[in-house]
């Protein structure tokens, strides 16, 4: 700096004093009027920005919805800060409501929960779902004039209004994946139904299973009745239709040693349904004979009476085998401590999860989850059974695999905060 | 007979299970309004299963105290519990001033039948739910005793949970809190879910084989 004043003074001094007294003035305010054209050409610009409207509004009828809901759309704008306020407009006619307002940061195509293939518009753009409630309601069929407006301080740009018809909708796109999964899982059962009867496919042991045999021949040993529970649930539940299913093979082999079955009930449709299977057991074990009509009963649909009513059968008629398949809440202890301090051998079946380790600690065998559904292929062997087993292992294969590739993509989508591992996770997605 | 038998029951399984398996993907307000629609028939279907239920419990109970069957005094008290509370909700409430119809409540006062189920149902519910405890501490002791070393991990891992679910059990263990935490939202979450998926499989591969008649058991038969 020093070096440069001195050269400075010194070519001052070799062209005069006058020169310089002439360029002075135009030195010191060339950068000023520079910095000043500068600074209102930014103001200018952001006045400008402030004043714009929202851009490209679209308004759609919110898709895979049962109606009465409106998607608001528009383009990701500059001056898109916390500062700044989007306000949503809608009426019926030319006259509009504010119903929601809210920072214009916020609101983005990719905050939704739609998957990729569903989605209206590019993740970076906004969104607003109006639907009924708080003030608003939107009726299907009616046309509504919908608006966006944007508000900085005493500013306000608002877009020409547009319209939109709330209609319900016949396909929920988003649960795409769900059925396409289901088909997929599907065809693969089918398949492997199709296999088994070409070829043997292997069963690994289920020891619970396995121990039918022996729980009935104990009972009969001893000449004891066996007691059969099929849950709490009804004939809707995939577990009570397996511990249906599993009473018809447990009854066939309870007929042929010709032992006493008690089979009480919560539900009367299960009782129904239970007789029927029960009676065409002792019909294909060629023990008609031996068949009792009240070998099903109905108790109540009260869990807690019900469940004093199979724990005072449990103490008067001491059955020597206890079975408790389908689906169980809070009886599930008060059921298999009971069994446990008669001595009964005792196996249970559930996809109650929460009661599991209830049944693991009071139980000799337990059936977890699957093997329940398991269970009618296992003591049937009939290659039609055996090929849906082979068809869930296939089934759990694809979803390990899943389960790898899906932690592997969501932590690099994390770690160098991209978007494309959505491709692939949304396809998994809130599957039910 | 055959047809209605067997025939018959399976097209109805086909088209409802197909048709229903759509609803799902269909949020349209006549898929909602078919869904209530059927559901009302389930109930309507229900109320007359409840007769064969009933039936089913008098037959039983009949059969018991006329063979003089062990414990008929409590078939007995069945038939008494059963008419005694059907007669008190169908009595007239004199202080209430009006029938009782099935009502625990007339106007803020209570009848006869909202006694019973108050003073008497209620107490009898909740003295078999407390059981459950005792019933807890039971199957606990016979289950956490270190008899192999699966038993023994289960009884160090249930002592940790215990201690970190207790407020004193915190102060005397303080990790014992953040291992009971890690336990349940790794160990115990990671089966729990493992479990899950394979209930999943497994009732849509029952629903598939059921809705495309591969398992025909709980018509009342095996295979045809």
């Amino acid at each position: 700096m020093n070096a440069e004043w001195g050269m400075m003074s010194a070519w001052r001094e070799a062209r005069g004093e006058r020169l310089w007294g002439r360029i002075r003035p135009l030195a010191l305010t060339l950068p000023l009027v520079c910095l000043s054209a500068l600074a209102s050409t930014d103001g200018a610009a952001m006045a400008q920005h402030a004043l714009v409207s929202p851009q490209n509004l679209r308004v759609i009828d919110t898709p895979s919805e049962a109606g009465g809901g409106l998607t608001v759309l528009w383009s990701k704008a500059d001056y898109d800060a916390p500062d700044v306020r989007y306000q949503i407009l809608i009426g019926e006619g030319a006259e509009k409501k504010v119903v929601a307002e809210f920072a214009a940061d916020s609101h983005y195509v990719r905050d939704l929960k739609w998957p990729w293939w569903s989605r209206p518009d590019r993740p970076e753009a906004h969104q607003f779902n109006l639907r009924s409630g708080r003030g608003l309601e939107l009726k299907n069929g009616t046309s509504y004039t919908v608006a966006v407006a944007v508000v900085k301080g005493t500013e306000r740009a608002e877009t020409p209004p547009v319209q939109a018809i709330p209609e319900p909708n016949w396909v929920n796109w988003n649960q795409m994946n769900n059925l396409l999964l289901v088909l997929l899982f599907g065809a693969v059962v089918l398949g492997s139904i199709r296999t088994a009867k070409q070829r043997d496919i292997f069963l690994r042991r289920i020891p619970g299973l396995d121990a039918v045999d022996e729980a009935i021949g104990r009972a009969t040993e001893l000449g004891k009745p066996i007691l059969y529970l099929t849950g709490a649930g009804d004939m809707s539940e995939p577990s009570t239709i397996a511990a249906a299913v599993i009473l018809g093979r447990v009854a066939k082999r309870v007929a042929a040693y010709e032992t006493d079955l008690l089979v009480p009930h919560r539900d009367p449709i299960v009782m129904a349904v239970c007789q029927e299977i029960t009676k065409q057991s002792y019909l294909e074990a060629g023990k008609p004979d031996a068949f009792k009509e009240d070998s099903n009963f109905f108790i109540t649909t009260d869990q807690f009476s019900y469940t004093a009513a199979v724990d005072g059968i449990m103490l008067r008629r001491k059955p020597a085998a206890n079975f408790f398949m389908g689906s169980y809440f809070a009886e599930a202890l008060l059921l298999t401590e009971t069994g446990a301090s008669t001595g009964a051998i005792q196996i249970a079946g559930t996809d109650s999860d929460h009661q599991l380790p209830f049944f693991v600690t009071t139980c000799d065998y337990t059936l977890i989850g699957e093997e329940l559904y398991a269970a009618s292929a296992y003591l049937s062997r009939e290659p039609i059974q055996v090929g849906t087993l082979r068809g869930q292992d296939l089934g759990k294969g694809f979803i390990l695999v899943v389960l790898v590739l899906g932690t592997i993509l969501a932590t690099v989508g994390v770690l160098f905060s991209t978007d494309w591992p959505r491709i692939v996770l949304d396809l998994f997605k809130d599957l039910k | 007979m055959i047809f209605l038998r067997r025939q018959l029951p399976l097209v109805i399984t086909f088209v409802t299970g197909v048709l229903f398996t759509a609803q799902y993907y269909v949020p349209h307000p006549r898929s909602e309004l078919m869904l209530t629609e059927v559901t009302k028939w389930l109930q309507i279907i229900g109320g007359f299963a409840l007769v064969l239920g009933v039936t089913s419990l008098f037959h039983i109970h009949a059969v018991k105290i006329r063979r003089k069957e062990p414990g008929w005094g409590y078939s007995l008290v069945l038939y008494a519990g059963i008419f005694g509370t059907i007669a008190v909700g169908f009595s007239y409430s004199f202080a209430a001033g009006q029938w009782v119809n099935g009502k625990e409540t007339i106007n803020g006062i209570m009848t006869a039948f909202g006694w019973i189920y108050l003073n008497m149902m209620v107490p009898l519910q909740g003295s078999m739910f407390a059981l459950l405890a005792f019933f807890i501490a039971s199957a606990a002791y016979r289950s956490f005793r270190a008899r192999s070393r699966e038993a023994a991990l289960l009884l160090i891992a249930a002592v940790i949970v215990m201690m970190g679910r207790v407020p004193l059990g915190e102060l005397l263990l303080p990790v014992s809190g953040d291992i009971t935490q890690w336990i349940l939202n790794v160990l115990n979450a990671s089966v729990r879910r493992a479990i899950l998926i394979g209930i999943s499989l497994g009732a849509i591969a029952l629903s598939l084989k059921i809705i495309f008649g591969i398992e025909r058991a709980y018509l009342g038969g095996g295979k045809e």
